[in-house]
């Protein structure tokens, strides 16, 4: 299997406080990789050095080396705009534009230039919102405003949004602790489905989700990767003392 | 137990308190608007005297093959003479002169515009009601006490008689006056018009706009989203709530020492004045600029970013729309400020006795406030309803501009 992501002894700080300590990762190939941990243990912050939305925060700092495809991301030749088109993120919160559903897909394709032809772009919206799983449920309002949808609606549109400029990486923070649990599992089905063209890097909360829709997990503590692996044993015969305390629910 | 008593009467106490002051607020502005309303809605009326006028060719220096040009050129002077000849037979020069005063000295220039318009009346006679002079207008309308010694009268007893006698034979009359909106400044109350002030003040504003809300939209979007928050942007975000707060003739002080002292710009135009307010919104525009960037999500921020627009496609494209309604009603209360400022306009000269209504910023002109403070500096009585109906209009535009505040937020808004 092939790595498309892999990280090497990173580490961030929050002005004074480090978040990340000298974290090594990395991620195959269509599959889906699940970050899990308790709450405050870094896993949302190393996740957004991805794709570099932590130089969007003034106080973040990030070091050590992160390739992708053999390239350092944080070099001063990529561009980062450029990056984010081959890394697409999801967020915690569905964050539609509020502007038409259309126009919330095709707002990425539209500014990284993809085509000018109306029916291309059409041809464009249709195919990500199939993928995304939504197309049927909204093919008669696409004019109407993507935030006039359903949570779980939002969320599938947000990654409609996402796969439209064509990345190779979905990098999702989250996605369904918004959501009631029918949305949550139409979301998880679709990840599934998505693997098959996209690498999926998930931050979730639930380990039941991470046993469901991951092939590998890292459990992070206090900033530091504790233990990495496929997720069949990560959830059934952990090396690590703590991960086992984790996923039996003893602490976190 | 025994507190729940107390409780509840310090929330009827307050509740009272509350009404009381709603009351007293309501008060005071009806009793402003009652006052303004009785003083200044005579302006709008204009007491005539109906006349009889012969259109004798010798008292003219024109007659119907005149050209349009020649006729406005022409004087009427001899021929309104001859109108008060025609109509009160037998006058000592004495007499003549004080009917002439019961007129407007406008008088002529009421017969040229008619002859203008209706060049056949030549060695006809028609009967038009000519506007009377501000001193009887006030008499007529009651402004004037009658009951009076002559010597403090502006009318004297001899235009009284002659009054009486109009009225009963039902000459005097009232028409509605369209020269207070018509017309620009004037010595004489019955003529004076309020069009010269309101489109100085139209332009100050449009320049106004122009300079301040670019500037003041594109400074708190590089403040709000470009800038690294540090010493340099709080000393920037400090100084310029402090500059919203410096009085406007501080604002006029430097529209007089740089632009027309250093730039050497006219004095006495719209295009200084409309500037230097554009200096004293421009504060005001910042504020209400950045509060409403600062209100959008971050996470829309964060949705354009993730899918590589830049920090400029992010801002352009999603977070300057969003701040758009808070921006505009920001701005427009800024220009309804500017509106009803006087003290910069009195710096750079936009106080003075202007009888041509301009034609474009550069034109000297007054605005509506400080025309408001003219006439009320005037001796005349007739000034005093001119004043009054001038903060009535003052007032017209601010709720319209205020109003279309409401309107423009409505209409941008985003729902989500």
């Amino acid at each position: 299997m092939v790595n498309i992501i892999s990280t090497k002894n990173v580490n961030v700080h929050y002005g004074d406080k480090q978040a990340i300590n000298n974290i090594s990762l990395d991620f195959m190939k269509n599959k889906v990789t699940a970050l899990i941990g308790p709450s405050g243990c870094g896993k949302s912050t190393f996740l957004r050095c991805l794709n570099r939305m932590n130089d969007v925060i003034e106080i973040c700092k990030v070091e050590g080396q992160i390739y992708m495809n053999d390239t350092d991301i944080y070099s001063n030749e990529i561009e980062v705009e450029h990056l984010r088109e081959k890394i697409g993120m999801v967020f915690q919160k569905p964050n539609p534009f509020p502007k038409s559903i259309f126009d919330n897909v095709a707002y990425g394709p539209r500014i990284h230039g993809f085509t000018d032809k109306k029916n291309e772009m059409d041809e464009i919206v249709v195919t990500a919102l199939k993928k995304a799983g939504l197309f049927e449920e909204v093919k008669d309002r696409l004019d109407d405003l993507g935030t006039s949808l359903s949570g779980g609606q939002q969320q599938r549109l947000c990654i409609a949004r996402a796969i439209a400029v064509k990345p190779e990486v979905i990098l999702m923070d989250e996605p369904c602790s918004a959501l009631d649990p029918i949305a949550t599992s139409i979301i998880e089905e679709l990840i599934t489905e998505l693997k098959e063209s996209y690498t999926i890097i998930i931050v979730t909360h639930s380990m039941q989700q991470a046993a469901r829709v991951s092939d590998k997990t890292a459990f992070f503590h206090l900033g530091n990767l504790i233990e990495e692996g496929d997720t069949t044993k990560i959830f059934t015969k952990p090396d690590n003392q703590k991960t086992n305390d984790y996923i039996t629910g003893r602490f976190g | 137990m025994s507190n729940i008593k107390k409780r509840l009467s310090a929330e009827r106490r307050f509740k009272f308190y509350g009404q009381v002051g709603v009351f007293l607020s309501l008060l005071f502005v009806s009793l402003l608007i009652i006052k303004i309303f009785s003083t200044g809605s005579g302006a709008f009326f204009r007491t005539t005297i109906e006349t009889d006028i012969f259109f004798d060719p010798e008292l003219m220096n024109v007659d119907q093959n005149s050209s349009d040009k020649e006729i406005s050129r022409a004087s009427f002077e001899k021929l309104a003479d001859g109108v008060i000849d025609f109509n009160f037979k037998n006058l000592s020069e004495d007499e003549f002169i004080k009917i002439r005063e019961m007129y407007t000295r406008r008088f002529d220039y009421q017969l040229r515009d008619y002859f203008l318009k209706n060049k056949e009346v030549i060695n006809n006679t028609v009967t038009l009601e000519i506007s009377a002079s501000s001193d009887l207008d006030q008499i007529v309308k009651g402004n004037y006490p009658r009951n009076v010694p002559e010597s403090q009268r502006k009318i004297n007893d001899y235009q009284l008689t002659i009054l009486d006698e109009l009225t009963s034979k039902e000459k005097i009359g009232s028409t509605f006056n369209l020269w207070f909106f018509t017309n620009g400044d004037s010595r004489d109350p019955e003529t004076a018009g309020i069009l010269g002030a309101i489109m100085g003040s139209l332009y100050a504003l449009m320049i106004c706009l122009v300079f301040a809300f670019p500037i003041g939209l594109f400074a708190s979007v590089y403040l709000e989203e470009f800038t690294k928050p540090g010493k340099m942007t709080d000393l920037i975000e400090v100084n310029i709530n402090n500059l919203a707060a410096v009085p406007s003739i501080v604002f006029g002080l430097l529209g007089l020492g740089m632009l027309i002292g250093v730039f050497n710009m006219p004095f006495q135009v719209p295009l200084v004045g409309g500037l230097t307010l554009g200096f004293m919104t421009l504060p005001t525009i910042i504020i209400a600029c950045r509060s409403s960037l600062r209100a959008v999500p971050p996470s829309i921020r964060h949705g354009a970013l993730a899918l590589g627009a830049t920090k400029v496609q992010t801002t352009f494209h999603h977070v300057v729309p969003l701040a758009l309604p808070g921006t505009l009603t920001g701005t427009i209360i800024g220009m309804a400020q500017a509106l009803g400022e006087t003290a910069p306009l009195l710096m750079v000269g936009m106080v003075a006795f202007v009888m041509e209504i301009p034609g474009g910023p550069l034109d000297p002109a007054t605005g509506l406030p400080s025309q408001i403070y003219l006439w009320s500096e005037s001796a005349e009585r007739g000034f005093i309803e001119k004043t009054s109906a001038g903060i009535m209009l003052l007032l017209l535009f601010l709720i319209v501009m205020n109003l279309a505040a409401i309107l423009i937020r409505r209409k941008v808004e985003v729902k989500w």
